[in-house]
């Protein structure tokens, strides 16, 4: 048996398989944090200054529409590309798992802003014009009501936002960004080692599978409806 | 201020405190007169379609006093919605002035509207509940919105309302957890949270069923009773305004059309609109009763007894007296909230109309010759 999978599985090396693993999570991790912390202020403006809403602002929501827009609108491999003398200015290298963060951010933080905005519409405007009656100011809407009340929603965007942030990751790879989907051009693609591809594969499957489990069950549990 | 309990009668008009709102928004001025009238000043409002104005209510005069229920009738899109929402600003007017206990609310600012907003209270039709708060949460939520009390105050105060509202049970709840009537009740709850002197309802019963509805009505008049707060009630139900309110006030197509205590209205309304709204509510189809009315032989009259006069045996001797002989063509016996009314249609035939007609005015019924 264990010949069998040695045979098979020739050309993997665990312990670079593990490494590129956590690359992965880290890049994952870092960069949906940071499009969240960037997202969910602009997903939130976007709502706040749309028609018809608080603070409606018709100039201001088509500036921010439109840049969100463009990012959205760029193909993540261009992005990567066009993204690589920013990236070296904001921190040094455009390689690696740190070099990979930046046009990871670029690409989710607009991604999740309008799964943020679209789930503050969900929200009952009845329950804003409550809110408003009892004498809340914007601010307080906005974490008082709108926030808690959209939720549920915002964690399946954070969940929709992390598994997109994955593929992208792996898309780095093509950059020399590293994690799994470095390791899966390098040698299952370059090297026609077929054993790492189907490995570094299912591994980001299960990743992808657990994120999604993981995102179903908060919301789940934050659903009060 | 004001933090103790609620008397158990109404507020004294010359209590000697200004309401909480006008001292927070700065304004510590009416110490000598009742609360919160709410005072309507050729007070229109439009809005902007397309470029054009579109009108929602025509320049209106109004005054709704303290402690009084005041119902606001209207089919859908006559504008009672806005009306409701001008009062608390809402909706901002487009013209013409609000006053609430003298002071023009239309020139507040942000934070003095915010101030005056926590004096009242507002439900509504659909709750507007937060699903993602607990039913004691949901009525806490206004009291930390002000941030002038403290855990302690609101925890009382929750604990209190919750009593008053028959929801001790489902402190810990979510909203989705509820029936109707019992989201309604935490509905009104948390609109008296801080303490309100104006309660705003906008068909506060129209989602709810009949009987639902009659335990809610029941609800907003003891607190009107004990708590003497002004209660402005939009709905489409003629019944409900029946039941509770005062005065009543009939909207059509951004008008007021009509507007008197709700015995004078119901019981002799003028414009076509109460009429039909009088008829709904007593299922009346008036193309039937004029069939009616025309087999009928004879003097048609149509009788309105109120308050005393509904239980007098007068019809008998009156009959006796005149020798008039009556037949009932409709007739119906309830109350205007407190007061009880009957309301008779009967021919007459023979006999002398004219000691009849005397000796009914004289016991104080109102008389209506309708043919």
């Amino acid at each position: 048996m264990e010949a069998l999978m040695d045979g098979l599985l020739s050309n993997v090396d665990w312990s670079e398989i593990g490494l590129a693993s956590w690359d992965t999570l880290i890049m994952v991790g870092m960069s949906l944090l940071f499009s969240v912390l960037i997202g969910l202020p602009i997903g939130v403006l976007l709502f706040l200054t749309g028609k018809r809403q608080l603070l409606e602002q018709p100039a201001a929501y088509a500036v921010l529409s439109f840049v969100v827009n463009v990012l959205r609108s760029v193909p993540f491999i261009i992005l990567l590309i066009v993204m690589i003398p920013f990236t070296v200015m904001l921190i040094g290298t455009s390689l690696g798992v740190a070099g990979a963060i930046p046009p990871l951010v670029a690409g989710g933080a607009p991604f999740f802003a309008r799964l943020v905005e679209t789930s503050l519409r969900e929200v009952d405007r009845g329950i804003i014009e409550a809110t408003q009656a009892m004498g809340a100011s914007v601010k307080q809407i906005v974490f008082g009501a709108l926030l808690p009340e959209a939720l549920p929603g915002i964690i399946a965007g954070i969940t929709v936002t992390a598994i997109t942030l994955v593929s992208y990751a792996a898309m780095s790879g093509v950059i020399g960004g590293g994690g799994l989907g470095d390791l899966a051009i390098r040698f299952g693609y370059q090297r026609f080692q077929t054993d790492v591809m189907v490995i570094t594969v299912a591994l980001l499957v299960i990743f992808v599978q657990v994120l999604q489990m993981l995102g179903d069950r908060l919301v789940l549990h934050f659903s009060r409806k | 201020m004001c933090k103790g309990n609620y008397p158990h009668g109404r507020h004294a008009p010359n209590s000697g405190l200004a309401p909480e709102w006008a001292i927070i928004a700065g304004f510590n001025r009416c110490t000598h007169k009742a609360l919160t009238v709410i005072v309507f000043d050729q007070v229109q409002k439009s809005y902007q379609v397309e470029g054009r104005a579109i009108p929602a209510l025509h320049p209106t005069d109004m005054t709704i006093e303290t402690g009084e229920v005041f119902g606001i009738v209207g089919h859908s899109g006559a504008g009672k919605s806005t009306l409701v929402r001008l009062i608390n600003l809402l909706e901002p007017p487009s013209g013409g002035r609000i006053l609430i206990d003298d002071e023009n609310i239309t020139h507040y600012s942000a934070s003095e509207l915010r101030a005056f907003r926590r004096k009242v209270g507002m439900i509504f039709q659909h709750f507007n509940l937060l699903s993602s708060k607990t039913v004691a949460d949901n009525i806490a939520f206004p009291m930390k919105l002000a941030g002038i009390y403290s855990k302690a105050e609101i925890r009382d105060r929750v604990q209190e309302l919750l009593a008053r509202v028959s929801l001790s049970d489902h402190a810990n709840k979510y909203p989705s957890q509820l029936s109707g009537g019992q989201k309604q009740r935490v509905g009104i709850a948390r609109a008296l949270a801080c303490r309100p002197t104006i309660l705003l309802c906008d068909e506060a019963t129209s989602a709810l069923d009949p009987q639902t509805t009659q335990s809610v009505l029941k609800l907003l008049a003891d607190i009107n009773r004990e708590l003497g707060l002004t209660i402005v009630l939009i709905t489409h139900e003629m019944d409900v305004v029946r039941r509770v309110c005062d005065r009543v006030a009939v909207m059509d197509a951004g008008r007021v059309v009509e507007m008197g205590p709700v015995s004078e209205v119901f019981l002799h309304p003028q414009h076509p609109t109460t009429r039909d709204f009088v008829f709904e509510s007593e299922s009346i189809d008036s193309a039937e009763m004029q069939e009616d009315l025309q087999k009928a032989k004879g003097r048609i009259m149509r009788l309105t007894f109120k308050g005393d006069a509904t239980y007098k045996p007068l019809l008998g001797s009156v009959a006796r007296e005149s020798g008039v002989d009556f037949s009932i063509l409709s007739g119906r016996i309830d109350h205007i909230k407190d007061t009880p009314y009957g309301q008779l249609t009967l021919s007459l035939v023979g006999g002398d109309l004219d000691v009849a007609m005397s000796a009914l005015k004289a016991a104080d019924v109102h008389v209506e010759v309708l043919r």
